[in-house]
């Protein structure tokens, strides 16, 4: 009984970190896209085509790293994309957000029939375990790069909101366009590199997912971590750091019906596996009140208009 | 011209005009700000002062005129140009970040930010700053959670850091306790003495100017109508020039009512405000019938979320209403039962549909019933019309017809709008906020003396406002709200002003 509950908690650990990671790519894009008061729903696109994207490069290539770089690229076109159009006068962010959802999934789906069947290099793990002779141990602390890579970023961007001028700009542009205007720097132009550098981010976390977990291109690949994504920005409170906490909340929360299953309990299988919607659904519902508005939003999300 | 020790900067306007399509909205305005001075710009809204001082930093530019700094003719093509001329301006809604500190305001408002800054040095100038300047902001603490009084210091020691010598302020006491804005205003009074800067000032108080100011320029309907030196004009000249021989209505008179009964009895309200945070707090006030309770208060300090609870725009934590005795749920059923009608501040945001026509928001307490509706649901254009056009015609609302969509009136005129759908039926209590703000002295008076009316009637008022003078004109008693509580309550015959303000500020 103790075997198997330890066994649990390893599978729920790697589970955590293993699943987490492409929530916290994306989380930390629309973060940064947010902060500088645009919302990109089209995330969930971009995780599509990066996954794709970063598949078909590194099965061409070689190189699982190019297809990083590339579904990285991918994400920042549409980023720039969306940016650019919500440039454009009386262009609601949201409905150009699921527009480019939709569009995003669907041209993954097209361009990506002819790898479904091959096998593209996939990203390799970092052996942490050693150390250990257990071979759960082993197993569990084969840790991806990309989940260092994610953590570095978080805590790049929260030191770079507060000790660095595009910092503050971001901050400033995403509280009081306004004032930003007065201080002679344009909004458009800051949330259109924010939108940018936040679609790179979702497209590495795109890539995460074809090329080292589930590790190949199906067209059912993501579940809507995309949008999950932006649940839990706001349960981050926009924060960098609370972010990555949240997404290994969530990524815990995805790993408990496989952790599960592995010891052979497989009754509430699937309701184990809806773990990270119902806790999507609580969370919304936890944080936030009808009575009063959420604290440390950008003001000028165009959610909290 | 100006020697190290007297940095501060002159400006001159020469005929100045700007036409907008066929407005004339300033024309031929020469007025000059002489260096280390502080001067006053008078005017109704409307009146071009907005307009002239836009022409100056460089957000319009100019049909005709010049503009001179110190004594060279400059061209201000846009808001950065102003700045290399040391000119600055401090708005009425803040300029300032609130979600970022005061420290990181006011260095990101540098156009030398640094791209990666230093905090611990940044900081240690900005404490050095401070100390040379006549007040103290504290620097770490988030715009946000600053009062209006230290968010209006801030905007103007941010002027100062960007050393601009040449500021222009925008009703900058507005926001303040009077004993705050004669602090800031002599501190002010003090740099420009020392002639380290030049203030223009946009100001409606006669107080404020007769006071502080050096030299006066009037503008009325975009014409620059009068100017000189304080010290020559009375109070009586600045406002005729202001005027000018618009007709105002009569003040209404205060009759004398007798002994009568609480029609408005609030006991122990408490409300949060959109944070959660507690906004107002164990509010008692009882309200007479004939009786106008005038509310006191620096805005921010639970007004505005007290009247949102009387009117059912914000949940009631705990507490109770009673009107005559009978319990008060604000449901639009409780309010036509028991004839509760409010006057909200900026009534075209809180109170008012702005794409309805004017007929349909003046229906809105009563297109559900007869004659505008037939059992209840079936409405009746015509009558709504009928009613409407009277209604246009007895409170003076100038409007292109009943059918014009009500934001395309002014807002002395949609005010009169609101008014009129309010007062038209018969009314017990009145919750009246802010009424008179931005608008003009002849709807000012028209709308001070419906309110009187209705006291002389028998309805029960509660004018929350900012502006003192209003409440010791109309209040019968005063109450003052300071940090969500209601801290001191006199007779008008019992109190004076420096009681109220220092009541306002918080001591008591």
């Amino acid at each position: 009984m103790n075997d198997a509950l330890s066994t649990v908690l390893l599978a729920v650990f790697a589970g955590a970190i293993r699943v987490s990671t492409p929530f916290l790519f994306v989380s930390l894009g629309e973060c940064l896209t947010e902060k500088s008061g645009r919302i990109n729903l089209g995330l969930e696109g971009i995780l599509v085509f990066g996954a794709m994207t970063g598949y078909a490069i590194s099965y061409h290539s070689g190189s699982p790293w190019i297809g990083v770089l590339a579904a990285g690229v991918a994400g920042s076109l549409f980023g720039a994309f969306h940016g650019w159009v919500c440039k454009l006068p009386r262009v609601n962010d949201v409905a150009i957000g699921i527009a480019m959802m939709l569009f995003g999934t669907g041209l993954a789906f097209f361009f990506g029939k002819p790898y479904i069947q091959p096998t593209a290099p996939r990203l390799p793990a970092l052996e942490l375990g050693f150390w250990s002779d257990v071979p759960q141990v082993r197993e569990a602390l084969k840790i991806n790069p990309l989940f260092f890579a994610g953590l570095a970023v978080a805590i790049v961007l929260w030191w770079a909101f507060r000790n660095t001028r595009w910092g503050l700009i971001v901050r400033m542009t995403g509280d009081s366009s306004a004032t930003a205007r007065a201080m002679g720097y344009s909004v458009d132009w800051v949330r259109f590199l924010a939108t940018t550098v936040g679609g790179f981010l979702a497209g590495v976390g795109g890539a995460f997912l074809s090329l080292y977990y589930p590790g190949s291109w199906t067209e059912g690949l993501s579940s809507g971590q995309g949008l999950m994504a932006v649940a839990l920005v706001i349960f981050a409170r926009w924060n960098p750091l609370a972010c990555f906490a949240a997404a290994v909340l969530f990524g815990g929360a995805g790993a408990i019906g496989p952790a599960l299953q592995s010891v052979g309990i497989s009754q509430g299988y699937h309701f184990f596996n809806a773990a990270p919607y119902i806790l999507t659904l609580l969370i919304m519902i936890l944080s936030i009140s009808p009575k009063r508005s959420l604290r440390g939003a950008p003001a000028e999300l165009s959610l909290m208009k | 011209m100006s020697d190290k020790d007297r940095p501060a900067v002159g400006v001159e306007t020469v005929g100045m005009t700007k036409i907008f399509g066929s407005l004339t909205a300033l024309e031929d305005a020469s007025i000059k700000v002489r260096p280390g001075t502080l001067h006053a710009l008078l005017g109704e809204n409307g009146a071009g002062k907005s307009t002239l001082v836009k022409c100056m930093m460089g957000f319009y530019q100019p049909t005709r005129g010049k503009l001179l700094v110190d004594g060279q003719e400059v061209v201000v093509r846009n808001p950065r140009d102003a700045m290399a001329y040391k000119l600055g301006m401090v708005y009425q809604h803040f300029t300032l970040v609130p979600s970022l500190t005061a420290a990181e305001n006011l260095i990101v408002s540098r156009p030398d930010c640094p791209s990666v800054i230093d905090w611990k040095s940044e900081i240690g100038a900005l404490e050095a700053f401070l100390n040379r300047m006549p007040f103290k902001v504290p620097l770490r603490t988030p715009v946000s959670s600053l009062s209006a009084g230290e968010k209006q210091k801030l905007e103007i020691l941010k002027q100062l850091y960007l050393d601009r010598r040449f500021l222009i302020l925008d009703e900058p006491t507005s926001v303040l306790t009077p004993g705050e804005a004669d602090e800031m205003l002599g501190l002010l009074r003090g740099m420009v003495e020392a002639g380290e800067i030049t203030i223009l000032m946009i100001s409606h108080k006669f107080r404020e100017v007769t006071a502080y100011a050096d030299e006066v320029t009037v503008l009325r309907r975009g014409r620059q109508v009068g100017s000189g030196l304080v010290k020559d004009l009375t109070r009586d000249d600045m406002a005729r020039m202001m005027i000018g021989d618009t007709k105002i209505r009569e003040r209404a008179a205060r009759t004398s009512v007798e002994k009568s009964a609480t029609v408005l009895d609030l006991t122990a309200l408490y409300a949060s405000d959109d944070d959660g945070l507690p906004a107002i707090e164990a509010i008692d006030l009882k309200v007479k019938a004939g009786e106008i309770v005038g509310i006191a208060g620096v805005s921010g300090n639970g007004q505005s979320e007290l009247v949102e609870v009387l009117s059912g725009q914000r949940d009631l934590d705990d507490g109770r209403i009673l009107i005559h005795g009978h319990p008060f749920e604000p449901s639009r059923g409780a309010m036509a039962k028991l004839k509760v009608f409010s006057l909200q501040e900026e009534p075209l945001r809180n109170s008012a549909v702005p794409r309805m026509s004017v007929a349909e928001n003046m229906a809105l307490r009563s297109f559900d019933q007869p004659p505008i509706s037939r059992s209840g649901w079936w409405l009746k254009p015509g009558p709504m019309k009928a009613i409407a056009r009277e209604l246009i015609a007895r409170y003076r609302v100038k409007t292109p017809s009943p059918e014009t969509p009500i934001e395309n009136l002014s807002g002395g005129n949609v005010q009169r709008a609101v008014l009129a759908r309010e007062l038209s039926g018969d009314v017990d209590v009145l919750i009246v906020a802010n009424p008179c703000f931005g608008l003009d002295f002849a709807s000012v008076a028209e709308i001070r003396s419906q309110i009187m009316d209705q006291r002389n009637r028998g309805a029960a008022v509660l004018l929350v406002s900012e502006d003192l003078d209003e409440i010791l004109e109309l209040a019968d008693r005063v109450a003052v709200m300071s940090e969500g509580r209601i801290s001191y309550v006199a007779p008008i015959g019992e109190t004076d002003r420096q009681t109220i303000g220092h009541a306002m500020a918080g001591h008591h």
